[in-house]
């Protein structure tokens, strides 16, 4: 009965029914099943295939992006749970994303989050114009493994150089890896600014961060 | 006849509007610009300063879309008309700020150098299918802070072509409007008979940013033409469906428009954009995708329908390599933005979406554009009676090559490309180095650069505008400029 409900659950982060999964997930509260067991074999099962699909060509970004939806939707609702069970759901790594100051471009870095989220971080989106300052205390406050900055003008990718100023100065920098990308934005520009790591799109951003994180631990 | 390209009923069109007029309205537009929410506040609009949002009323936007002017023209450096905006005149210029070049020898995208944007403006003005410059590449060996004012500075040394070009700063304007003030004589000069227009992008969905909308107010006070630049990604940053993308596209539009009108009345605006067709599966933003292409000419149609001149990025590539994918896609975005009758079409030679330029695909979409006004410039009847006389008195014989009707009308009847496109023989080909496509576009590239005439600008102009330059860099911290190649 409980194995045919978190397979329900999978099935609709799946197809792409945000609703039903959040009623889904209620409902296997209500039955007494552990929040842990919901993510764990109805909601990460569902995001794995959906990323599987993606990966296959038969998924599009529409797919994926609403399965996280639902995932995301479901997590709101399991982690007060968690919380009174006194337990963690265990992410890959957290993240601090944002568009850096003076760039107001916000879907490659939506995207990004959005794809990182779906594969297990927790994901700190501070949104599109952040002030240096704010991704510093976000990363101090969340003690981010990774920090992801975001920039698609030539004029405001200068921004992700101070931000990494700002990490050193604020004694940061070696806690935390930066991760950049953008389309003006370079493997080269990369190095040259001294971040961990630089990818060309979501997909790519994904492995980096996943990289990132195996060289962390 | 002239053909012309109508992707819209006239139902859909007032549709549109209605509901772009409605959008204004509720949720209005984010403007994040001080003057220009006391403007909108102060001709009526509903302004929430703390959220930044104007609601704007119809009445308001009507009004402005009334007092824009429905055409002007764009001057040389010699003050003749050469570009009209308005009306069905269609005119090209090549795509702009591309932060890549397409290697001439190694065929790899790179950064973009001082000589590298010299020698492409050079090329522009020798080639004749292009009736405007563009600030087409931002040079990386000068600082990013003065990136836009240097493209300008450099153009406006080589050019005699007007210049679609834009700012990617608040104060970096006042520079560029130095620059062609100097350039023309006067700031009632450069009002009068302007040799520039600029790109004012609002971001979407319906977000003035405070730059771009000060720049487009700054232009309206200068009455310097400023060209809209929506950019609704359907699917992604506006709704999937095209009609609707178009929807947002107008409001965007419609608010510009209101904006430029409020900062000065009568100040020429361009209806343009460049939209997207989202790509689903890479999440990145093709130029070339046939929806993307609809978008253009669907905004296009309501442009004209209001009565403005309209604008277009179209005739690009989304390939890395100029392959046959690359052909394929400029050569159908070229044609539907001639024949859906947009005003200047900016796109020539760029690929990588909108990140990459590359000489040997300019001169490539010199002949599409070439073919493309040809097939603008219709099928006339030419004589009267058209033929009955003619084939009357050549009866059955086939002798017309050597007809004077003939040699009296086939260089305008034709299309006479260059070299690049290939029509010998198979043996023809293969006498003269059985050439690939890239091969014939580099020499003709070579060719074209070596027949450029040194722009007539005097020497105590070009010191004028090596001061300005001077001063901006010196402000960012920069003690030098590169040095200025060879006219």
């Amino acid at each position: 009965m409980s194995e045919d409900l978190l397979a329900e659950i999978t099935e609709s982060v799946i197809g792409g029914e945000p609703e039903t999964v959040i009623a889904l997930t209620r409902q296997a509260l209500e039955m007494g099943l552990e929040p842990m067991e919901i993510i764990n074999q109805g909601l990460v099962p569902g995001m794995d295939i959906a990323g599987e699909k993606f990966s296959r060509g038969e998924f599009f970004l529409p797919h994926l992006l609403i399965a996280a939806k639902g995932m995301q939707n479901a997590m709101e609702l399991l982690e007060p749970e968690l919380v009174a069970r006194k337990q963690t759901f265990k992410s890959v790594g957290t993240v601090v994303i944002g568009t850096v100051q003076g760039d107001i471009h916000e879907i490659g870095k939506s995207l990004v989050g959005t794809m990182l989220s779906a594969n297990g971080f927790k994901v700190h989106d501070l949104g599109v114009d952040v002030r240096i300052e704010n991704f510093v205390s976000k990363i101090e406050e969340t003690r981010a493994d990774i920090v992801g900055l975001s920039a698609l003008l030539t004029t405001t990718m200068i921004g992700q150089r101070e931000v990494i100023e700002a990490l050193v100065e604020a004694g940061l920098r070696d806690r935390v890896k930066v991760l950049v990308g953008g389309a003006p934005v370079s493997q080269s520009w990369a190095e040259e600014i001294g971040a961990d790591g630089y990818a060309e799109d979501a997909t790519g951003a994904i492995q980096v961060a996943q990289k990132l994180m195996g060289a962390k631990s | 006849m002239r053909p012309i390209f109508k992707i819209l009923s006239d139902e859909l069109v007032n549709q549109i509007i209605d509901e772009a007029l409605g959008l204004l309205l509720d949720p209005g537009v984010r403007v994040h610009n001080h003057e220009a929410l006391e403007l909108l506040a102060a001709a009526g609009a509903d302004v929430d300063s703390e959220m930044q949002v104007a609601r704007i009323p119809e009445d308001i936007v009507r009004r402005a879309l009334e007092t824009a002017p429905s055409e002007f023209y764009l001057y040389s450096l010699e003050g003749e008309p050469v570009v009209h905006y308005g009306g069905d005149s269609v005119q090209f210029d090549p795509g702009s700020a591309a932060i890549t070049i397409l290697d001439r020898e190694t065929q790899q995208l790179r950064a973009p150098m001082t000589d590298d944007f010299v020698n492409f403006v050079k090329l522009v003005e020798t080639i004749p299918q292009l009736d405007a410059q563009s600030t087409a590449m931002i040079c990386s060996d000068v600082s990013e802070e003065i990136g836009d004012l240097y493209r300008l500075y450099l153009a406006l040394n080589y050019m005699r072509k007007p210049i679609i070009t834009g700012a990617f700063g608040i104060d970096t304007w006042w520079t560029m409007k130095e620059l062609l003030v100097a350039t023309v004589g006067g700031e009632a000069e450069l009002a009068s008979k302007p040799i520039a227009v600029f790109d004012v992008c609002p971001s979407p969905p319906l977000l003035w940013s405070e730059l771009t909308c000060q720049n487009l107010i700054d232009c309206a006070r200068a009455e310097i033409p400023a060209e809209l630049v929506s950019m609704p990604l359907a699917g992604a940053t506006a709704p999937v469906t095209l009609a609707a993308a178009v929807i947002q596209h107008a409001a965007e539009c419609m608010s510009g428009v209101t904006i430029c009108q409020l900062s000065q009345e009568g100040a020429p605006i361009v209806w343009g954009g460049s939209p997207s067709a989202f790509d689903m599966r890479e999440g990145t933003t093709p130029m070339a995708a046939v929806g993307t292409w609809m978008i253009d000419c669907a905004y296009t149609q309501v442009g004209k329908a209001l009565n403005l001149p309209t604008h277009a990025y179209l005739g690009m590539s989304d390939a890395k390599l100029v392959d046959a994918q690359c052909g394929l896609e400029s050569a159908g975005g070229t044609l539907l933005a001639a024949l859906a009758g947009v005003n200047m079409v900016s796109g020539a030679g760029m690929m990588d979406f909108e990140s990459c330029q590359s000489f040997e695909k300019l001169v490539i979409d010199a002949e599409i554009i070439g073919m493309a006004k040809r097939l603008l410039a219709g099928i006339e009847a030419r004589e009267e009676p058209i033929a009955l006389s003619l084939i009357r008195k050549m009866g059955h014989r086939a002798e017309y090559l050597a007809e004077p009707h003939t040699l009296k009308w086939f260089r305008d009847e034709f299309y006479i490309p260059s070299e690049i496109i290939d029509r010998s023989s198979l043996d023809g080909w293969q006498k003269k180095g059985a050439k690939t496509a890239w091969q014939r576009a580099a020499e003709r590239v070579d060719h074209l650069l070596s027949s450029y005439q040194p722009s007539p600008i005097s020497d105590e102009l070009r010191t004028e505008l090596r001061s300005i330059t001077m001063k901006a860099a010196q402000n960012v911290g920069m003690g030098e400029l590169p040095p200025l190649p060879d006219a």
